[in-house]
């Protein structure tokens, strides 16, 4: 059986290329997929920590419920997010936050 | 857990249950009702969140009842005495968010806007009972997501679309390292019972320091955005200046109550006093993180404040300098004896709450009556509407703390607290801090009540459910500094106890 640290070394790593993403993107839509990233990253830790606790055989569900609300709420959350970033676009065609500078930040 | 009775345990969420029932109600009252129903929608609203805030104080809890503590329906709600006063803050705040979204073109016209406020607000209910962190995860996103939808609530509004945009890409963000914050506390642990967590880690945990302080400080940075604490401040101010002004108030309260409400729950569960990993102890270290960031928000929220010249970054920037007060009171948890430090804080978020509410309420009606946003434009205005002055006054002085507003016993019991847990240096700049903000509340005063403005003759009338709204505020800010302090004290002291 594959080993618990090799789970979380790779959720690790997708969490630091969705960080990697959030920080270095300049378009919304990009950052949001950085977003995904780092949740997938979570469902891959809990779905692993999950499996190898000693409630991972027996009908304890936690770790497993928790990825289903972390999988439906980043739905609703992407849905929304892109609703958002489409008004700004309709009222300024450009979806950059930096060039959104109307606000003084 | 014994046998499942449902009529002992229903009146822990007997809020939330009905704050459902309310959005259904609101929901297929705007869809479809007649014109004339859904222009009563802004009513049923309020007044039912009005009256919602009357449930946790007719069903009290009773520790004693519950074999299982005060942990109900399989461990997931709390049902004590600190839930339920922000449940009643958080209500009262939601309802007053309604009445004053009546007047504003865009925005209280349409009949969602009260839905999600009511959602938002039952996010916020859950936050303040939730003791598990599948729960906890999902009231911060039932809180969070609705607040997104409200920063860019006006569409067309280049401000308001942007304000929510960052809002949203700053907030995914940090609520997603707080999730794997989470998680690595759920793999520590095995559980996602915030109890049974601190149990797992004191006993016999070999996961290692670093992990711990690793979860720990991410899922401070995701407190630390919803509170707005600096370094996480960046959205504020946009927000804040770009979202519709009813939701600023709105943002401005809710997020906040029900984040000092978990976060005070959550350190105080998660990482009690007594737990030492590898020697350490863990408490220090929280600690000694939140007076750090106590310190930066009060001194920067305060100094950048002093040179807004936009009445709305103004408050954004005062309110990022009360959340360093609050979380001085947050820091004060050190120490075995925490009651004070948890009272200070509910008495605190309590009082803030109804002077941010009346401190926004009035702007939003000066700022729809007149269309301006600028600090020197409300010259004049003791002349134009004393009344509104009079309200914007009230409040300032709350939010600087002089008496006989409440503001002066929050700061009051949060420095107490702070002394008794040996934190008198950063009681001292607390203080220091407090002189700064009272200059920049007192120049708003000064232009208001002395400065000539070019319309001094032009008064600015106060509807009549902006009246109820401002009076019932302005009266309950006094109140809290006068005659109510003693009960709503006891009861947030109460509330420390059956934590």
């Amino acid at each position: 059986m594959v080993p618990l640290w090799m789970y979380l070394t790779v959720a690790a790593a997708l969490f630091c290329i969705g960080v990697f993403g959030v920080l270095s993107r300049r378009n919304a839509v990009a950052i949001l997929m950085g977003v995904e990233l780092m949740l997938n990253a979570v469902n891959i830790n809990l779905v692993a920590f999950w499996r190898y606790s000693e409630t991972g055989t027996s009908l304890l569900l936690n770790g497993y419920a928790f990825t289903a609300f972390v999988l439906i709420i980043a739905a609703a959350e992407a849905a929304v997010g892109l609703a958002i970033i489409i008004t700004v676009y309709r009222n300024r065609r450009s979806v950059i936050p930096e060039e959104a500078d109307t606000l003084k930040g | 857990m014994g046998e499942f009775d449902l009529w002992a345990q229903l009146p822990s969420v007997l809020p939330e249950v009905g704050l459902t029932a309310l959005a259904v109600i609101v929901l297929f009252a705007d869809i479809y009702g007649s014109i004339a129903t859904r222009r009563n929608v802004v009513f049923v609203s309020a007044v039912g969140m009005a009256l919602l805030a009357l449930v946790p104080l007719i069903w009290v809890p009773d520790p004693a009842q519950f074999e299982n503590g005060v942990l109900l329906w399989g461990g997931m709600v709390n049902y004590d005495p600190l839930s339920q006063i922000f449940k009643v803050m958080l209500l009262l705040s939601g309802a007053v968010t309604c009445l004053m979204a009546l007047g504003d073109k865009g925005v209280g016209d349409k009949g969602e806007f009260y839905l999600i406020v009511i959602v938002a607000t039952l996010g916020g209910l859950m936050m303040s009972s939730a003791s598990d962190l599948i729960l906890v995860f999902v009231a911060l996103e039932t809180l969070s997501i609705p607040l997104y939808m409200l920063a860019s609530f006006r569409r067309g509004d280049l401000r308001s679309a942007e304000g929510g945009m960052k809002y949203f890409l700053y907030g995914a963000f940090a609520s997603a390292i707080m999730l794997f914050g989470f998680s690595l506390l759920y793999g520590f642990a095995g559980t996602t019972n915030l109890g049974g967590i601190a149990d797992a880690m004191s006993g016999g945990f070999e996961g290692g320091l670093v992990a711990v302080m690793a979860a720990l400080v991410m899922v401070v940075v995701g407190f630390g955005f919803k509170l707005s604490a600096v370094p996480f401040h960046f959205w504020t101010p946009d927000v804040y200046e770009g979202a519709p002004t009813p939701v600023t108030a709105f943002v401005s309260v809710s997020s906040k109550a029900a984040s000092f409400a978990l976060l005070v729950r959550f350190l105080t569960a998660v990482f009690p006093p007594d737990l030492a990993i590898a020697g350490v102890m863990i408490q220090d270290f929280w600690v000694n993180l939140l007076v750090v960031i106590a310190i930066v928000s009060m001194t920067l929220g305060n100094v950048v404040a002093l040179r807004q010249s936009n009445i709305k970054r103004l408050l954004a920037y005062s309110s990022i300098a009360q959340a360093g007060y609050t979380l001085i009171g947050v820091a004060a948890l050190q120490g075995m004896d925490d009651s004070l430090a948890v009272a200070s804080v509910s008495f605190y978020m309590f009082m803030y709450i109804f002077t941010n509410l009346l401190v926004f309420g009035g702007v939003i009606l000066f700022i729809t009556a007149t269309g301006k946003e600028d600090i020197k434009d409300l010259a004049g205005l003791n002349r134009r509407s004393p009344w509104l002055a009079l309200f914007i006054t009230i409040g300032l002085l709350s939010l600087g703390g002089i008496p006989p507003a409440a503001g002066f016993f929050g700061k009051f019991f949060l420095f107490q607290a702070a002394v008794k847990s040996n934190l008198v240096g950063l009681a001292l700049i607390a203080v220091a801090n407090a002189i700064i903000a009272l200059y920049y509340y007192l120049v708003v005063i000064k232009v208001m009540y002395v400065d000539v403005g070019p319309d001094d003759e032009i008064p600015v009338g106060i509807p009549r459910s902006y009246a109820w709204a401002l009076g019932i505020t302005a009266s309950i800010v006094i109140l809290l500094g006068t005659i109510a302090v003693t009960p709503i004290y006891n009861w947030a002291a109460l509330g420390a106890s059956g934590l």
